[in-house]
């Protein structure tokens, strides 16, 4: 029973993370420059994100990584571009073992 | 599984962003495109859900308690912290603190999408958040920065990726171990590629360049020295605060 109560406290704060940040800006009035910080908020998030995963996927993933981000760039198709990524890398998977 | 009539989703990105007028709505065709947006996720959702159940029954938790940890804190990297901790007497405390500092990033990812959902208002944004996840969140946010004004594309994104995470985390406790699976067919690196790809989605020019490589060097450094998700907030938050000053040098 304790343990369920503690699932449920856990989901609960959880979902405080999830609404927070939304109640929270929803009450801001934002001026010129917070507004420019918002508005750059979604790609630095990305960056931040996907750095440190980028940089601890080795080798055969920092090529994979460089190949779907250069692929979407040039072909601007999102499926497309996911599906060369891993094609890359397994392909450099298998043949290099990295 | 794709239906060619389906989405813009995986159409043309703008290189520039689209400035669309009109309402926010909130209809079941946005909802199906966001859970079609996730279908080439799902095959990482579902070995992570059957190697979460796996190891959880390995740590002691009852299937129901699987159950409800998928469906009510529904955050991979938070239950598998859970994981860790799960022990008697169980240390509330420090799972509590665990929990919210790995999801410290929904914070600001809540923050980032709140002028999509805000129009919604009430009950329609809150459900909408509960199944806002990184992916899910992700996909939102190019849909917005394409022009996208169905805001009912992230719950749709959401609450495909709950159907899946819940019953594969079920079906995981009836499982053997799946992690030569996950590594067999490159799955831990499927959700890298997918926000690599995402990210590129969101270049908008050279003015990201500094932005973007002060928050990935501040992230990095951050999460070698910080626990829970404290990288992406501080890297973000720094790459924003100088993408707002370079704004405002352009135009003083």
């Amino acid at each position: 029973m304790l343990e369920i109560g503690v699932i449920l406290l856990l989901a609960v704060a959880t979902y405080a993370t999830r609404i927070g940040g939304y109640r929270l800006a929803q009450r801001l009035q934002p001026s010129p420059f917070v507004e420019a910080f918002m508005t750059a908020m979604p790609g630095t998030i990305f960056a931040a994100l996907v750095a440190p995963m980028v940089l601890a996927a080795g080798p055969a993933g920092w090529v994979s990584a460089g190949v779907g981000f250069v692929a979407m760039r040039r072909l601007g198709n999102f499926f497309l571009a996911l599906a060369l990524a891993m094609a890359a890398y397994l392909t450099l998977v298998l043949t290099m073992g990295a | 599984m794709i239906s060619p009539a389906a989405p813009s989703v995986f159409c043309a990105w703008p290189g520039v962003v689209v400035v669309s007028d009109g309402p926010i709505v909130f209809t079941r065709d946005g909802a199906r495109r966001g859970a079609v947006a996730m279908l080439p996720l799902l095959p990482g959702v579902v070995a992570f859900g059957l190697l979460y159940g796996f190891l959880a029954i390995q740590a002691g938790l009852s299937v129901l308690q699987v159950g409800l940890f998928s469906a009510f804190v529904f955050a991979g990297a938070s239950q598998f912290l859970a994981l860790e901790l799960w022990q008697e007497p169980l240390p509330v405390i420090t799972l509590l603190v665990g929990v919210v500092v790995l999801n410290l990033r929904h914070v600001l990812m809540g923050a980032a999408i709140m002028p999509w959902l805000r129009p919604l208002g009430g009950w329609r944004a809150h459900a909408s958040l509960y199944f806002m996840t990184d992916e899910s969140w992700g996909m939102a946010m190019a849909e917005q920065q394409r022009g996208g004004r169905d805001a009912a594309f992230m719950a749709g994104a959401g609450v495909t990726l709950w159907v899946f995470w819940v019953t594969s985390s079920l079906a995981g406790t009836m499982a053997g171990d799946v992690r030569a699976v996950v590594e067999r067919f490159g799955l831990a690196f499927l959700t890298t590629a997918f926000f690599v790809v995402l990210l590129a989605g969101f270049w908008r020019g050279r003015a990201d360049l500094l932005p973007w490589g002060v928050s990935a060097g501040i992230a990095v450094l951050a999460k070698a020295l910080l626990p829970g998700t404290w990288y992406i907030v501080l890297g973000a938050m720094a790459g924003s605060l100088v993408a707002a000053l370079l704004k405002r040098g352009i135009h003083a």
